[in-house]
């Protein structure tokens, strides 16, 4: 910590931050917009309500269900592929496209710039898209299929191939995203580094895994929270592209929330998804930011 | 309640699937859509304490201005007011299902009766209509019975039809057929050695929308209504627990099975969709032979592929099965879509004479029949000569005349505490992810 700069926590400092008050509306905002409806679909989860009347308790029993619902197992499981298959496939590319575009050349200006399309797209527009190219008979297999002597041309309908149709959908939308987080965080990356290691006769390969890499720990561990937390509350693209199936082949924790609540209207049983949901993206982002250390706000640039 | 995703919303409106429709986007957000609508623009902005009836429908190009007549015709000779409003397809039931849960319950709304009012007449919310019905019966016989009675829960009235006759139809292309050496299928052993045939020459004996799941059910329906009759699924619809040992459902899902094993669907059907428009343009454009579709499909494809419409297009009611206990003439669908009027209704007696002066009148029937309807109204033969449509209109009348039965579709029958389930489960066993025995236990643990 470089602690005779001005950082934060210095007694000096706190007379001249901002009261409590300052912060009145966020809390306010917070208190009615987050946490009363969370506790409010706690308390739905230990009822049985099919959104009309009054719930009535039913004490543990919509609990007791889950733990016992295949079909909330295999939701659960295919949330753990998708997250994981989306951090593996999405990070690389990311980071790659990041560093790359992190280059100050017009070419790779104008380049990154196409590359940031699809993120002007909404997830509704990007879903009904790829469902289209992805149709057997009029979208791209059913071009190309016969011409490469393949039999099915099934990609959505598939049980093997649909999850990853959908991996490759939500990758291709948020892709921009992460690769416009990894190039600022290699624009902040001193340039003295690489001068330094090109004086020690590093190529661009080591200067990558050496310099860059470490340096851009803390963007990796943003962009890790924000892939893993938002692929397990991922939902509208499952919902167009595949509406949870072949069968439930692609049925995911927060689609499987959405069918209970809003097609079956068991709002209690809903509830308790949703409660499961909150708990285990809760847990996984404080599990990466305190094994990564993230929460110490220790600075890559120590001893600059 | 069916999850449609309806991305041509511009037909002309027939297709009661697509009202159903769950626009993707906004099923995504339905529940907080509809969670923050309701309050503030719900009925009570347009009726609010003048004693005025809101009327609940689906917002559509062609239907609402016939609505929006005969509520200006009620309105000119009665001193109640009624108020026409409106509600986009995207979010029609999770929207209905929040506003009969609070204070501010639509007066007269659309719905699909079954299962789609069940919880409300369960909840005490719906006016029952039987002693209204009874006390005049020239009112009551103006409707087709089988429709009428469709209406019904536990045998009392709570819905009066508002709109057209949709049963499933086996439409097939009758120049292909002919270029084969096929005819009509008679028998269902007709109908497979007609896939065999076709099949051998490349093209996909049948159309099917498998990614939405609904269509899927049609078979399920068809098929076990032509094995065993009315009774098996009105036996399941009274206790889905025990309903579905019945050895017919079990039965049916092996023919299903035997089906996709044949190739019958292609071998593509679970990512074609049929709210999308795939599963149509397959039958339309000549690579697939059959479609077993709802009647709206007719007017779909006349505006989808209006060519081959005039051309190729031909139906039939799907046969018999040898062996099977069913009457051939029984016919499965959406008999008609209905009016239910609230029991918060600001003025529930005039609302009931909305419903009975201008459900029936001919002006709103005429103009039903104008836009390709066939209403759910008795004595109708010969008006509907003037339809646009006039040959598959009165083919459609007379089979849903002469029907010992008409099934009202499953997903709307059954509570959607069991209906949703039972379609993930049927694409199982499309998919022979689940046998039939999985898929009966699974069905009769379904809470």
């Amino acid at each position: 910590m470089s602690g005779n700069r001005s950082g934060p926590g210095r007694p000096a400092d706190q007379a001249s931050r901002p009261g409590l008050l300052w912060a009145v509306p966020a809390i306010v905002f917070f208190l009615g917009f987050a946490v009363l409806p969370l506790v409010l679909v706690v308390w739905l989860s230990f009822t049985n309500w099919n959104a009309l009347g009054t719930p009535t308790p039913a004490g543990l029993s919509n609990w007791t269900r889950l733990l016992g619902d295949p079909q909330a197992r295999a939701a659960l499981r295919l949330s753990a592929v998708l997250t994981l298959a989306a951090w593996v496939t999405q990070t690389p590319v990311a980071m790659l496209l990041g560093v790359w575009s992190a280059g100050r050349q017009r070419s790779r200006a104008v380049l990154s710039s196409i590359f940031f399309l699809p993120l002007l797209l909404s997830t509704a527009a990007i879903a009904v898209v790829w469902q289209a190219l992805l149709d057997p008979n009029f979208g791209i297999p059913g071009w190309l299929g016969p011409k490469l002597g393949l039999t099915s041309t099934n990609v959505l309908g598939s049980p093997t191939f649909a999850l990853w149709a959908v991996v490759f959908v939500v990758g291709w939308q948020f892709v921009p995203f992460h690769t416009l987080l990894y190039q600022a965080g290699a624009r902040q990356v001193p340039q003295m580094l690489y001068d330094a290691a090109t004086i020690d006769g590093a190529g661009r390969v080591a200067q990558f895994f050496r310099i860059t890499l470490p340096q851009l720990k803390n963007t990796i561990i943003t962009s890790s929270v924000v892939m893993i937390v938002g692929s397990l509350t991922f939902f509208d693209t499952v919902l167009i592209l595949t509406n949870g199936g072949p069968g439930t082949d692609t049925t995911i924790l927060p689609f499987y929330m959405y069918t209970t609540g809003f097609k079956s209207y068991e709002m209690g049983y809903a509830a308790a998804i949703g409660v499961c949901l909150v708990v285990l993206g809760t847990a996984a982002s404080l599990l990466i930011v305190r094994f990564s250390g993230f929460g110490k706000m220790r600075s890559t640039l120590e001893g600059l | 309640m069916s999850d449609l995703r309806s991305s041509e919303l511009t037909d002309t409106g027939v297709s009661r699937r697509r009202f159903l429709g769950l626009t993707a986007a906004a099923g995504a957000s339905a529940g907080a859509a509809a969670l923050a609508g309701c309050g503030t623009s719900g009925p009570a902005g347009v009726g609010g304490g003048g004693g005025t009836d809101s009327v609940w429908v689906l917002t559509d190009a062609v239907e609402n201005p016939i609505q929006t007549t005969a509520i200006d015709a009620f309105n000119r000779k009665s001193s109640a007011k009624m108020a026409l409003f409106t509600v986009s397809n995207a979010d029609y039931t999770n929207k209905l299902r929040v506003a009969m849960g609070s204070p501010n319950q639509p007066a007269v709304f659309f719905n699909w009766g079954g299962g789609s009012i069940a919880p409300y007449v369960s909840n005490g919310d719906l006016v029952d209509l039987t002693s209204y019905l009874n006390a005049d019966p020239a009112w009551k016989q103006s409707f087709l019975p089988s429709v009428l009675t469709d209406g019904q829960i536990n045998g009392k009235y709570y819905g009066v039809p508002l709109r057209g006759v949709q049963p499933v139809v086996l439409f097939y292309n009758k120049t292909m057929f002919a270029r084969y050496g096929l005819s009509t299928p008679q028998s269902y052993a007709d109908l497979l050695s007609a896939g065999d045939t076709l099949k051998s020459h490349g093209i996909i004996p049948m159309a099917l929308g498998g990614a939405d799941q609904w269509p899927e059910l049609m078979w399920l329906e068809i098929i076990s209504d032509r094995l065993g009759g009315f009774q098996p699924f009105k036996a399941l619809a009274a206790d889905p627990a025990t309903g579905w040992a019945n050895p017919v459902f079990a039965q049916t899902l092996s023919m299903i099975q035997d089906l996709v094993g044949r190739g019958f669907f292609g071998s593509s059907f679970s990512s074609v969709g049929y709210n999308d428009g795939a599963a149509s343009a397959l039958f339309g454009t000549g690579r697939a032979a059959m479609h077993l579709m709802g009647t709206w499909e007719y007017t779909n494809l006349l505006s989808q592929h209006a060519s081959f419409a005039q051309h190729d297009l031909a139906f039939t009611n799907f046969p018999a099965i040898s062996g099977g206990k069913g009457d051939p003439s029984a016919v499965v669908g959406n008999p008609t879509n209905y009016f239910s009027i609230t029991k918060k209704a600001p003025d529930v007696a005039a609302a009931v004479s909305f419903l009975k002066k201008e459900m029936t009148s001919s002006a709103y029937v005429n103009k039903l029949i104008s836009t390709g309807d066939v209403p759910a109204i008795n004595g109708l033969s010969s008006r509907l000569a003037t339809a646009p449509n006039s040959q598959f209109a009165q083919w459609v009348y007379a089979a849903v005349q002469n029907a010992s039965s008409f099934e009202l579709s499953w997903d709307q029958a059954l509570p959607s505490a069991t209906a949703t389930p039972m379609l993930t489960n049927l694409a199982k066993v499309f998919l022979k992810q689940s046998t039939p025995q999985q898929f009966v236990s699974t069905m009769q643990h379904v809470q």
